[in-house]
């Protein structure tokens, strides 16, 4: 009993040092990207004995330590406890939320067969939704306990925002169960494992090209980038729902957006690109389609599998990281118009299309 | 702090009293799952307590998200999975965010003194006594009458027995609600629009 509650325990860390990794490695991927996009240097001011290491000394080392000592204000007249408690309910869905992403398939160890997925739920998907759900409450609550005008229209903003792309990701991803006919996140991964015509990874993208679309605007307006960062601007509301915080509770609200920038990309693996699936990559090695095999021992197929989830959710997270430097920003209204009168007609007729396939002539997998 | 820790213990122990009890449960044959029950059962109270106490709105309805979370929580521990996650997407996600949403842009001020008319008062009290007296019979004969702990029959919870029983044995209560939701939107639109004619 013991050994399976010490599995749970290192999985479920390895969950939370992999999300705060990758969001503090997506702070240096932006400031860089944003220079190479803008043809500047970017960050690379700090440095040990003259080692910058291209900005991550800067990005890794020194801000956290300045945001760490600056000084924590809460302003005169906020709820004092509702304010420090709005960046922790801010970070913490997003963290729990990547435990249900399976980050491969099954380990054996000494006849031990581990599932590489921190919560092995029947309902994952629904379970992601659900943490991604309460996300809003952070953003509400920043705006309120302010007590500040920008911070409570910014809050106001980022929760209609994030209720209304919410339904059209919930509809784009009712589409994909219906493919898969499940809502086992590890399921639809194994289910993207087969081969179209014996040579086509028959990943989530080719049965749902539409789905995928709406899933990832919906994710970006989630996550409050641009082209849909409306709770910021800097002209009108300074910077919305956290303008009131400085420190280290700033930095929450700043890795909350890294992080769900993850998870985003982690989703889109997961349901579009075939999650720790390697093409022709079987549980006993490669299978090529034109009858080559190799074959490769168990743990380094796992290794593979891993390697292969880690590179698709960084090529996720560079691909957000590139439409945030480039696309112009949308206007409130345009937001709204945009996620309701196109998105969720869209994502509606998505899912009458797929109802009406997959009862005509049933589920492909 | 301490007095919290005090009154959650206290809860706690009153809550396993209420399974040995009521549940018929030898007070050997405890196990975890009952003191999960308990610690949960607790932490609701205490949060259920904050939304009637609290005299900020705002504290209130959040302290009301707190309760439903934990009820989501108590299904998890209950294997009912798929109700859980409903539970907290719907009302944790979705509703509550509303109720968050009216309460800030109207503005309400701290401590409202609408429980100070005796109107509200005695009405408050006959619907509270109502349903202490519901609550009292529903304890006392449980609907599906008290039995032990079985074996959870296969599929419990899953997804598929959800469908299956909303779309056979539930299906003209399912069609009425949705009924009723339509309606309750095509109202809403209508009083919106009403003004910007």
């Amino acid at each position: 009993m013991w050994i399976e509650v010490g599995i749970a325990a290192i999985k479920a860390l390895v969950v939370i040092l992999m999300v705060l990794s990758l969001a503090g490695v997506l702070g240096w991927v932006e400031r860089k990207g944003s220079a190479l996009i803008q043809d500047r240097v970017g960050a690379n001011r700090a440095s040990i004995f003259g080692v910058a290491a291209a900005g991550l000394v800067n990005t890794l080392m020194a801000d956290p330590l300045k945001f760490l000592t600056k000084e924590d204000i809460i302003p005169a007249r906020a709820d004092r406890l509702l304010h420090t408690l709005a960046p922790c309910v801010n970070l913490f869905p997003v963290i729990v939320a990547f435990a249900a992403l399976p980050i491969g398939d099954v380990l054996t160890i000494g006849g031990r067969v581990i599932t590489l997925q921190a919560i092995p739920l029947n309902v994952g998907i629904l379970y992601v939704l659900a943490m991604l759900s309460l996300g809003v409450y952070g953003v509400v609550l920043g705006g309120w306990a302010s007590n500040d005008r920008f911070s409570l229209l910014g809050g106001i903003r980022g929760s209609a925002q994030m209720i209304s792309y919410e339904i059209g990701m919930g509809l784009s991803v009712v589409a994909m169960v219906m493919t898969f006919g499940t809502l086992d996140l590890q399921a639809m991964v194994r289910a993207q494992g087969h081969l179209i015509g014996g040579w086509l990874p028959a990943w989530g993208i080719l049965y749902q090209p539409l789905g995928f679309l709406i899933f990832l605007c919906c994710g970006i307006a989630e996550s409050k980038r641009v082209p849909f960062d409306m709770p910021e601007g800097e002209s009108e509301l300074i910077a919305g729902y956290f303008t009131e915080y400085s420190g280290m509770k700033y930095l929450m609200f700043f890795m909350t957006d890294f992080a769900e920038v993850a998870v985003i990309a982690g989703l889109v693996t997961t349901l579009f690109f075939g999650g720790w699936q390697v093409p022709f990559l079987m549980s006993g090695g490669f299978h090529f389609p034109g009858g080559a095999t190799l074959l490769l021992p168990q743990l380094l197929v796992v290794l593979l599998q891993v390697a292969a989830f880690m590179v698709k959710v960084l090529f996720f997270c560079w691909l957000q990281v590139l439409v945030r430097w480039t696309l112009p920003r949308l206007r409130y209204d345009q937001l709204m118009w945009f996620g309701w009168k196109g998105l969720l007609p869209l994502s509606l007729a998505n899912v009458l299309a797929t109802a009406t396939i997959v009862l005509a002539i049933g589920a492909p997998v | 702090m301490l007095v919290g820790l005090g009154v959650l213990a206290l809860l706690m122990i009153l809550s396993l009293a209420g399974v040995v009890v009521v549940g018929g449960i030898d007070v050997a044959s405890l196990n975890a799952g009952h003191v999960v029950f308990a610690l949960l059962a607790s932490l609701m109270i205490l949060s259920a307590l904050g939304v009637i106490l609290n005299r900020s709105p705002i504290r209130s309805a959040l302290s009301l998200v707190v309760t439903l979370f934990l009820l989501a929580v108590t299904f998890v521990s209950l294997n009912a999975y798929v109700v859980a996650m409903l539970q907290v997407i719907v009302y944790a996600g979705a509703i509550m965010v509303l109720f968050l949403f009216v309460i800030m842009l109207l503005n309400l001020q701290e401590d409202r003194p609408a429980m100070a008319r005796a109107g509200v008062r005695g009405a408050a009290a006959v619907v509270g006594s109502l349903f202490l007296l519901a609550a009292a019979h529903f304890v006392a004969h449980p609907l599906g009458g008290t039995q032990a702990a079985a074996a959870l029959p296969a599929g419990f919870g899953s997804i598929e027995q959800l469908a299956e029983n909303l779309f056979t044995r539930s299906l003209l209560a399912f069609e009425v609600t949705s009924i009723l939701l339509l309606v309750a939107i095509v109202g809403a639109v209508v009083l919106a629009k009403r003004k910007l004619e």
